[in-house]
């Protein structure tokens, strides 16, 4: 009888220590975020939007900073897109069977598990050195394109796996190719799942500073960005170079511009969801 | 009867794919070329047991030590912070919590792996290191502890998301049969269900090492970057990601011996990660148990 009562108190007792850790790390995350609100949130104005870097703490802004990012995210998704999910519909629609698919598979596995600094040294010997990009806009969106790829193919195909057999089945039986059938049936069927994919994604490569670091992004540039060739600098970036310096200006500046990048990366992780849900309430098959 | 149509486009589909392998063979071909010139220069009993790293001082030492023990350092903080914390979440998850719950719970918990690394670092900076030197005398400014334990915050979601995925993947019938037999929830959460599910937790648990061994901002920005053969957690150390960091914002010339440096220890570190994706792999297919 009593290590029947003992047993019942170790098991309730686990359930609120479950419960404890659960909101751990939300708590953590509370805390950290109502800690850089009140470090950073009076710093925000339209000054700090709209200038340009400074020696000075209280007259830098962020206005290179969030143009660089704006152009980084979206030249790295014109690379990565087309790739990802072109990638993505062959592994899940041609090659079933092959053993380049296969071998494929495995190593997108191991791509996905590679630190991202590796990527920057790729990216700086390949896209720096051998094709000549420097530090531009377009090397690091090739790096980050790259980066990402595992992620978005993954994404693709889990989307096309959830789209059931009768679709396709159903299209071949009206004479369409292969081809035609993935256009036209089976692509906009997954197009919600693929597109969550692409957001977070993107969202990923929106917070990556250490591959851009390595292929030389400035952590300075006083300039805004005009074209692809131009050097560049991102919001993580700037928030590095704010973070490691020893004056409180700088560290206030450095929480400011968490603010704009955590909203900006929960917008789009809430989007993504919220895109999730939708379509898969929407979809009955 | 194929037409060409549909041939070119199944070609340019399966190009894309290829990229893919091209960036492997890329990653391996540069790694391994710029560290061999490094290697010429340097010899690996040097590398591996030199005990001072100062490639950037006059007096060069090469001896990769001082960074892997900062790496490991750092990990294994991140891994006693986020294994108990996370694994405590996927049991409760899978076996205490109702399905509402977890439904709401779940996706908070990967907000924080959404949050990027370099908010991490400043957290870890600002806040933690701070909050451990108000209590344990002697922590400096920059410390490996303080990144551990955010490293480890970080990677919890990770830990408690697959392991609840092989959790939750047991069949029923056997949870049933624990509880058929008098047992608690708690009882069959630990003898039954976290046995059966191992593989998928030992899985968990590897991913995230090799995650923690690659992270690098907030390393960078919290540990510091002295390369000092400590193993006190109080101490600030530099990690291998942390010291590609810091040449890398240096001006280095290409192909000098300070800019291979960055090639060996992005060797070491990728050799590291991938020996460690591949046991997890390995793992998965060879001790994954089939229920029915």
């Amino acid at each position: 009888m009593n290590s029947l009562k003992r047993n019942r108190v170790i098991d309730k007792s686990f359930k609120y220590f479950g419960i404890a850790c659960t909101f751990f790390g939300l708590l953590m995350l509370a805390i950290f975020i109502g800690n850089i609100l009140m470090d950073g949130l009076t710093r925000i104005d339209w000054d700090f939007l709209t200038n340009l870097p400074s020696r000075k703490a209280e007259k830098s802004g962020i206005l290179t900073a969030w143009t660089g990012t704006a152009w980084i995210l979206g030249l790295t998704a014109f690379i990565s897109i087309p790739l990802g999910v072109a990638a993505g519909i062959y592994l899940e629609e041609y090659g079933k069977k092959n053993r380049i698919a296969k071998i494929v598979e495995v190593n997108i596995a191991n791509l996905a598990g590679v630190p991202s600094i590796i990527y920057g040294l790729l990216g700086l010997e390949v896209f720096g050195r051998l094709m000549n990009l420097g530090a531009s806009l377009l090397a690091g969106a090739f790096t980050l394109a790259i980066l990402i790829l595992p992620i978005l193919i993954v994404a693709t195909r889990e989307a096309l796996k959830a789209v059931p057999k009768s679709l396709r089945e159903a299209s071949f039986a009206m004479g369409a190719t292969k081809w035609q059938t993935i256009w036209h049936q089976t692509l906009p069927a997954a197009g919600g799942g693929i597109l969550t994919g692409i957001i977070l994604s993107l969202s990923r490569a929106m917070g990556e500073t250490a591959p851009l670091i390595v292929i030389g992004a400035l952590a300075y540039v006083p300039f805004v960005p005009k074209g692809p060739m131009d050097e560049f600098t991102v919001l993580p970036m700037q928030i590095f170079n704010w973070v490691s310096r020893p004056q409180q200006g700088f560290l206030t500046n450095g929480a400011a511009a968490i603010i704009i990048l955590l909203l900006i990366t929960f917008i789009m992780n809430g989007v993504a969801v919220y895109l999730r849900n939708k379509w898969q309430k929407k979809v009955n098959w | 009867m194929k037409k060409t149509g549909e041939i070119i486009i199944e070609g340019a589909l399966a190009f894309s794919g290829l990229v893919t392998i091209l960036t492997t063979v890329g990653i391996i071909v540069v790694l391994f070329s710029e560290s061999f010139s490094f290697f010429q220069e340097v010899s690996l009993i040097d590398f591996f047991t030199d005990t001072q790293w100062t490639p950037l001082f006059t007096q060069k030492h090469y001896g990769i030590l001082p960074l892997l023990v900062g790496t490991f350092l750092t990990t294994a903080i991140a891994i006693a912070t986020a294994l108990p914390i996370g694994l405590t979440i996927a049991i409760y998850l899978s076996e205490y919590a109702n399905k509402s719950f977890r439904k709401s719970v779940k996706p908070a918990l990967e907000l924080l792996a959404a949050v990027p690394t370099v908010v991490y670092g400043f957290f870890a900076l600002t806040v933690v290191t701070p909050f451990l030197q108000s209590f344990i005398p002697g922590v400096g400014s920059f410390n490996a502890l303080s990144a551990g334990i955010v490293m480890g915050i970080m990677i919890i979601p990770m830990i408690s998301s697959l392991s609840e995925d092989a959790l939750y993947a047991l069949p029923k019938s056997l949870r049933e049969a624990s509880f058929g037999m008098g047992a608690t929830r708690f009882q069959t959460a630990f003898k039954v269900a976290l046995p059966a599910a191992s593989s998928g937790i030992i899985v968990s648990v590897i991913l995230a090492v090799s995650r923690a061994i690659g992270e690098t901002m907030v390393v960078a920005i919290a540990a510091g970057q002295q390369p000092i053969l400590t193993f006190d957690p109080r101490d600030g150390v530099e990690t291998i990601t942390a010291y590609i960091v810091q040449v890398s914002l240096g001006d280095v010339q290409h192909g000098s011996i300070e800019y291979r440096t960055i090639y060996a220890a992005g060797i070491t570190l990728f050799i590291f990660t991938f020996a460690l994706n591949n046991v997890s792999y390995w793992v998965k297919k060879k001790y994954q148990e089939k229920y029915e």
